[in-house]
C-alpha cells in the first residue's frame, strides 16, 4: 500500500527514492499481517476484544474519511449512521435470524439509504449546511432509536443472540471483523484510483473547476456522503453482533466526535492514516484508564468520574492540535520522521 | 383551555429570548469570519458556571458576578480567536468548523472536571414573584430574564447597526477584500466578532441556566438554537429575533401538548424542513449558493 497512490492528487512528482519507501512499507505490511492473523493464538481475551474494537472502528473511520477527508464534507452525525446499521442488523438478527454476512449487508445498505435522506436536502446548498444536517440526523435518529419502543426497544435496546462465525466463537468474530476491515481499506483505496473517486477529490479541491470538467457535483457529494454512511452501517452491524446489545446511548454526539478525531488524528485523505487513527483513538481511553488507576489512590470509582471529562478534553485537544500543527495527522508525522516533505497540502488553496 | 394556551405561549416566548441571544452569537461570528462556531453552546455553559462560581463560591453580589462573567467570557472568546482560529485563517472552512467542535469538546471536558456532572441551580437573583397580566400568570424568573435578554439584544443590535465597529463587521461580511482595501482592520474585526459572541454567550448562558440550572450538558441544549439560525437564514441579525421567539414558542407548545421528548426533537425537524423548502431561511440574504 503505497502512500503516494492515496494522495496522488495532492502530490508533486517525487524523486525516484520511492523504492526504499515501498520496501519499508511492504515489510511493515507483512509484519502487520502476520501479527493480525496469528493474534488469537497467543493474545489474552482482553487484547482480542480490543483488536475487534479497533477493526470495527477502522471501518467506520475509513468511511468518515471518504466523506470528510477525501471529499471535504463535514459530517458530525457519523455515529447515528453506525446506529442505523446496528439497529437494522440487530432487527434482522432478532426477527429473521440472519447470519453475519447478511447482517453486514443489511447494515450497510440501510445506513446508505438513511444517509441519502439527510444528504439530499443539504448537499444541494454550499457551505456548512451538511454539518448542520448531520447534526440534525444525529439528534433525530437518536430520538427514533429511543422513542420507537415497539421496534427498537427504547432505552433498554435490543439483546441479540451470539454470533458463531466459522464455528470459532470470539476468534471467528475477530477474523470476520479483520477481513471486513481489510476489505474496507482496500475498497476505499481502490475507489480513489477510479474515475468516481478522483472526481470526489476534484470536488474537494475546487468545486467550480470540477463542474467545468463535467463532474456532477451534487451526485459526487451525495455518493461520498452515502458511501461514508454505508461504511458506518457495516461497522454498526459488526458492533451489534460484537456487543450483542444495541441501545441508543452507543450512538451519541460524543461518538461522532470520536470518529472525527480519529480521521483528523490519523490523517485526512489517507487510508493507512485512518487505520492508525482508529487504533490510536480506540486504545487511548483504555491507556488513560490504566494510567489513572495507577496514579490515583482513590480507587476505581474516582477514576470513572475523571475518565469521561478527560476523554472529552483529549479528543478535543487532539482535533485542535493536529489541525493546527500537523494537518496530515499521524501520517504526516510518519513522513516527517522519514524526512519526506514533498506532499503539498491542499490546505493552502483555501476554500 | 385558552388561558392555558396563552400561558404556555408567554412562557415559550420568554424562553425564546435566550435563543435570540445565542443565535446572535452564532450569526455575528458567521457573518464576520464565515466560521460556524459549534463551540457556542459550550461558551454559554462555561459562562453560566463562571457566574455560579462568582456568586456562590466567592459570594459576590449578582451584579458584580454578572460583570465578572461578562468580562471573563469575553476574555475566553478572545483567547480562542487569538490563539487558535487566528492562526488558521485561510484554511478551508471545514477545517475551521472542526476546530470549533474540538474547542467545544475541550471546554465541556474542562467543565466536567472542574464542576462535576450534577445540575446546579443558580442563586436566585431574579425576583420570583409571579406577574399577573389579567388572568394570565407569568413566572417571575422567566419574565425578568426575558427582560434582561431583551435589553442585551436591543443594545447589541443597536451597536451592530450604528457603531463604527458594527459597520466594520458588516463591511467585512459583505466583501472582505474591499473592506481591507478601505482600511478596515479585518483581523480586528474577527477578534471583535468573537468577543461580542463571548458577551452574548455569557448573557444567553446565564439566562438559560437561571431557568433550568447548569451542567456540562447545557452546551448540547444550546445546539437547539440551530433551528433558529436556519429559520432566520444564517446571516440575518433581525431575522434571528423573530425566529428565536417563534422557535421558543413552538418548542414550549410542542413540549406542553406532545411531551418532552418531542420537544428536544422538534428543532431538528425545523432545521431539515427549512433546508428542504427554503435553504436561505426566511430572512437570509439570497447569497446561498446552490450547486
Amino acid at each position: 500500500m503505497s502512500v503516494s497512490s492515496n494522495a496522488s492528487a495532492r502530490m508533486v512528482p517525487s524523486a525516484p527514492d520511492t523504492n526504499s519507501w515501498i520496501t519499508l512499507e511492504t515489510v511493515s505490511l507483512v509484519v502487520f499481517a502476520a501479527v493480525a492473523i496469528t493474534l488469537p493464538a497467543y493474545a489474552s481475551v482482553y487484547v482480542l476484544y480490543m483488536a475487534c474494537l479497533v477493526a470495527i472502528n477502522v471501518i467506520a473511520t475509513v468511511g468518515l474519511n471518504i466523506t470528510v477527508g477525501y471529499t471535504g464534507l463535514l459530517s458530525i452525525g457519523h455515529s447515528a449512521f453506525i446506529g442505523v446499521g446496528a439497529y437494522a442488523a440487530g432487527l434482522a438478527m432478532v426477527h429473521l435470524n440472519t447470519p453475519l454476512p447478511v447482517n453486514v449487508l443489511i447494515g450497510g445498505v440501510s445506513a446508505f439509504l438513511v444517509g441519502l435522506v439527510f444528504g439530499i436536502p443539504s448537499l444541494r446548498i454550499k457551505g456548512v449546511y451538511l454539518a448542520i444536517a448531520t447534526l440534525a440526523a444525529q439528534y433525530s435518529l437518536y430520538f427514533v432509536f429511543q422513542n420507537w419502543t415497539s421496534v427498537t426497544g427504547g432505552d433498554r435496546g435490543l439483546n441479540l443472540p451470539a454470533t458463531n462465525l466459522f464455528y470459532l466463537g470470539d476468534t471467528g468474530f475477530y477474523y470476520g471483523a479483520l477481513i471486513l476491515a481489510v476489505l474496507a481499506c482496500v475498497a476505499a483505496r481502490n475507489l480513489f484510483r477510479t474515475r468516481v473517486g478522483r472526481s470526489l477529490i476534484a470536488v474537494r479541491e475546487r468545486d467550480y473547476a470540477a463542474e467545468v470538467l463535467g463532474i456532477n457535483i451534487v451526485r459526487a457529494k451525495l455518493l461520498a456522503f452515502g458511501i461514508g454512511a454505508a461504511f458506518a452501517g457495516v461497522a454498526g452491524a459488526l458492533t451489534a453482533s460484537f456487543l450483542r446489545l444495541v441501545n441508543p446511548d452507543q450512538f451519541t454526539l460524543m461518538v461522532s466526535v470520536f470518529f472525527l478525531a480519529a480521521v483528523v488524528v490519523g490523517g485526512r485523505s489517507s487510508i493507512i492514516g485512518s487505520v492508525l487513527g482508529a487504533a490510536f483513538m480506540t486504545l487511548i481511553p483504555d491507556a488513560l484508564r490504566e494510567i489513572l488507576s495507577l496514579t490515583s489512590p482513590g480507587g476505581t470509582a474516582n477514576v470513572a468520574g475523571l475518565l469521561s471529562p478527560l476523554r472529552e478534553i483529549i479528543f478535543g485537544a487532539l482535533i485542535v492540535g493536529f489541525l493546527m500543527f500537523e494537518p496530515r495527522g499521524l501520517m504526516g508525522l510518519v513522513e516527517r520522521l522519514r524526512g519526506r516533505k514533498e506532499l503539498v497540502g491542499s490546505e493552502a488553496s483555501g476554500d | 383551555m385558552l388561558r392555558q394556551f396563552i400561558e404556555f405561549s408567554i412562557i415559550g416566548i420568554a424562553s425564546g429570548g435566550m435563543y435570540v441571544l445565542s443565535a446572535l452569537g452564532f450569526v455575528i461570528i458567521f457573518k464576520a469570519t464565515r466560521v460556524f462556531n459549534f463551540a457556542m453552546g459550550e461558551m454559554m455553559m462555561v459562562s453560566a458556571f463562571l457566574f455560579l462560581t462568582a456568586s456562590k463560591t466567592f459570594g459576590l453580589h449578582w451584579g458584580l458576578a454578572l460583570l465578572a462573567t461578562l468580562g471573563l467570557s469575553a476574555v475566553l472568546a478572545f483567547l480562542m480567536e487569538r490563539f487558535v482560529l487566528r492562526r488558521m485563517i485561510g484554511r478551508p472552512v471545514v477545517v475551521l468548523v472542526m476546530v470549533t467542535l474540538g474547542l467545544g469538546s475541550i471546554l465541556r471536558g474542562l467543565a466536567g472536571l472542574i464542576w462535576g456532572h450534577e445540575i446546579f441551580q443558580l442563586p436566585d437573583f431574579l425576583p420570583r414573584a409571579p406577574i399577573f397580566m389579567g388572568d394570565v400568570l407569568i413566572p417571575g424568573k422567566l419574565a425578568w430574564s426575558f427582560l434582561g435578554v431583551a435589553v442585551i439584544a436591543v443594545g447589541f443590535i443597536a451597536y451592530y447597526r450604528y457603531s463604527r465597529a458594527g459597520i466594520a463587521i458588516r463591511a467585512t461580511s459583505a466583501d472582505l477584500v474591499t473592506a481591507e482595501v478601505l482600511g478596515i482592520n479585518v483581523r480586528g474585526v474577527f477578534t471583535m466578532a468573537w468577543v461580542l459572541a463571548g458577551l452574548l454567550a455569557a448573557g444567553a448562558g446565564i439566562a438559560a441556566a437561571s431557568v433550568n440550572g447548569v451542567s456540562p450538558q447545557l452546551g448540547f441544549v444550546a445546539l437547539n438554537v440551530l433551528a433558529v439560525i436556519m429559520l432566520a437564514g444564517l446571516s440575518s441579525v433581525g431575522g434571528v429575533v423573530i425566529a428565536g421567539i417563534f422557535i421558543g414558542w413552538l418548542e414550549t407548545i410542542v413540549g406542553a401538548y406532545l411531551g418532552a421528548s418531542w420537544q428536544s426533537f422538534l428543532p431538528y425537524v425545523v432545521v431539515l424542513a427549512v433546508m428542504l423548502i427554503k435553504p436561505n431561511g426566511l430572512f437570509g440574504e439570497a447569497r446561498v449558493e446552490r450547486i
